[in-house]
């Protein structure tokens, strides 16, 4: 927005006001977001604990790896990248956001196709449609660990019933079904959401095209692939996005419903714990400088692969 | 030979009936225009015929087959819409061919066809574009390339002139016509709002009013003998004079009409004096609004350029041979033989 030579004093007022309105965002934007990054990614290098944040030393690289010689010929690496622990959360965090976007998007596809269509009481379908959505995490997971409780919980008896169990299952306790129940839950939460977006994107395709479509005789699975699905391509690859930018941070959901389960950690649960359970403020830091990056990384990764078109040039 | 037939149709939305019992018959090759005020239902008729939507009572045939439950594709039909409704995301020459690979047509024929519309439509340069590329003009041949080469034997057109400039519908309506022309076997149905492209593109024209038939006829049929009051207004630029009261009384009718080329201008004598109150000025003619005394507002069409200033007296004439009377219901009154 620099004004180069010869500008007319109305472009430059123009330049100055536009300056003027963007200034409270990008201060919030500084205060809530890039101060509070940078700091993060500061205490990564020292050896900041919880009580002794302003005595924090720089230590270099060592939160993240650091060679310890024993002495006696031996040593070990330590450091973040050295951590199974967090490789683990690691390997969740994607495992969990490459499963629930996928199935989130499947969903959500459907319930929009069908949304898209005129029927009676379309408005309130829509409407309850988003009640999961509109519901606070901390409430449906809670919710819906108490319908997978092993003894008490609605879903062993209903799976009992239908003879598709034999016996009690502790759905958020063992490891082989923990990730599949936050799956569950966060699938059912967030579909919604999707089905909106999508929706949205439904919407913006002209109605005269399927009446085109009718005159050549395109039977509805090719109307769908040939031209729907095209069409709304890029409103689903910008859902697609947002929702895998929230679900590589996901945290409540597994934080509620499976507590310290390796099988679930996610890379927000492992920086959590340290940050404040285990008082290694500097290394959770490290954590969460990481945890930036490697969202940064896949998103930025599946923008270009995709290639996105984030600025409507195209259309 | 009738291609399209149409049996007392009636189409209804709901408990509204906007159309009402039409009975027509469209000869093969004949290019045929529905026109009329918007809401008269030319547009729903046309997509009756198309099959977009279903005919909830009445008959039609399509060369003598009954076509109600046809599906749209298989009636032998193609349509040129208002928006072009082109596909965004194909090129042009996909825009073309999608719907022929449903016809189950051999990749030869297809791109035989294409290619042999793209150059009657001057359009072979576009073919790799998308539509967000073309020019509404261009957008247009496409729409049209795509209609003809599903080789229908009857062909819609949806106001297609109506999201273009002035000049590029001038051009474009030649081209429509020259294409008809070209393509003498397919019946062509063409719906439009302007009375010009009617007049100047129909064989027969079908003036609709409120959902129903007016006056089916040539261009100079419609002009010179109006089933209606409605259609003489309707039909003719600029519109008839309608007047009421004793001078159509004196006629023998409720309502006396006389089209503005049918009176003749003096500034010493004539039939009815008024007084010039406004003149509009195009170059090739001059509509001159006179307030005739005892009468009312009168526009008269002077040819060629008329310095007349406003508010200087003068005659009016009108040609007695060429006004039309209308009695209480809007029928024309039969004009005794001379």
């Amino acid at each position: 927005m620099s004004a180069p030579e010869g500008t007319s004093r109305l472009s430059r007022q123009r330049i100055r006001s536009a300056w003027l309105f963007l200034a409270p965002m990008l201060i919030v934007l500084f205060i809530v977001a890039a101060w509070p990054l940078g700091r993060t990614i500061w205490f990564s290098f020292t050896d900041a604990s919880l009580d002794l944040m302003s005595e924090a030393e720089f230590i270099g690289f060592r939160n993240y790896l650091e060679w310890v010689d024993f002495g006696d010929g031996e040593g070990a690496w330590y450091g973040l990248l050295a951590d199974q622990r967090w490789w683990r959360s690691v390997w969740n965090t994607v495992v969990f956001a490459t499963v629930s976007v996928t199935f989130e998007t499947i969903f959500g596809l459907i319930i929009a196709l069908v949304l898209h269509q005129q029927f009676a009481g379309r408005g309130l379908v829509r409407a309850a449609v988003l009640i999961p959505w509109a519901i606070p995490t901390i409430v449906s997971a809670k919710m819906w660990a108490w319908m997978m409780h092993d003894q008490f919980g609605i879903l062993n008896d209903m799976f009992m019933a239908l003879g598709l169990i034999a016996e009690p299952v502790a759905w958020t306790a063992s490891p082989d079904t923990a990730m599949i129940a936050v799956l569950i839950v966060d699938i059912w939460k967030t579909t919604p959401f999707m089905a909106l977006l999508i929706l949205a994107g439904l919407q913006m395709v002209p109605e005269d095209i399927y009446e085109a479509a009718r005159l050549d005789g395109v039977p509805p699975w090719r109307v769908f692939r040939k031209l729907t699905l095209p069409l709304i391509m890029p409103a689903v690859l910008v859902a697609v996005v947002f929702r895998a930018l929230d679900a590589l941070r996901v945290f409540d959901i597994v934080y509620v419903l499976t507590p310290n389960t390796d099988a679930t950690r996610t890379m927000s649960v492992y920086a959590r714990e340290n940050l404040f359970d285990f008082d290694q403020f500097a290394y959770g830091s490290a954590a969460s400088t990481v945890l930036f990056l490697v969202i940064a990384l896949i998103t930025i990764t599946f923008i270009m692969a995709t290639r996105m078109d984030l600025e409507g040039k195209r259309q | 030979m009738a291609t399209v037939e149409l049996h007392k149709v009636c189409k209804r939305f709901g408990s509204v009936e906007v159309l009402h019992d039409i009975d027509l018959a469209l000869d093969r090759g004949e290019f045929i225009v529905f026109v009329g005020p918007s809401g008269c239902g030319k547009s729903t008729l046309l997509r009756l015929i198309a099959g977009l939507e279903d005919i909830t009572s009445g008959e039609l045939r399509i060369d003598g087959q009954p076509m109600n439950d046809v599906l749209p594709a298989k009636r032998g039909i193609a349509m040129v819409f208002q928006s072009y409704a082109l596909y965004p995301h194909m090129s042009v020459y996909e825009n073309m061919s999608f719907g022929l690979e449903q016809a189950k047509l051999s990749k030869a024929e297809i791109d035989r066809r294409v290619r042999a519309a793209a150059t009657m439509l001057q359009i072979e340069e576009l073919l790799d574009r998308k539509p967000k590329q073309l020019s509404g003009g261009q957008r247009q041949r496409v729409a049209i390339g795509r209609a003809i080469t599903r080789d229908p034997r009857v062909f819609l057109f949806d106001e297609p002139l109506s999201n273009l400039d002035a000049a590029l519908r001038v051009d474009t309506r030649l081209e429509i016509a020259a294409l008809s022309k070209r393509l003498p076997d397919t019946t062509m149905i063409y719906v439009t709002h302007d009375q010009v492209e009617a007049m100047t593109l129909a064989d027969r024209i079908v003036v609709l009013n409120a959902g129903h038939v007016e006056q089916v006829g040539t261009p100079m049929e419609l002009y010179e003998r109006p089933a209606s009051l409605f259609v003489a207004g309707f039909i003719g630029s600029p519109r008839m004079n309608f007047l009421t009261g004793q001078l159509a009384a004196a006629e023998g009718a409720a309502t006396y009409g006389i089209r503005p080329e049918h009176i003749a201008l003096s500034e010493t004598a004539g039939d009815w004096p008024g007084q010039v109150t406004l003149t509009e000025k195009l170059g090739s003619d001059t509509f001159v609004h006179v307030a005739a005394d005892g009468i009312g507002a009168i526009n008269v069409r002077v040819e060629g350029r008329c310095d007349i200033a406003p508010g200087t007296r003068v005659f009016l004439t009108p040609d007695a041979a060429a006004a039309h009377r209308f009695d209480a219901a809007g029928r024309p009154i039969v004009r005794a033989a001379p």
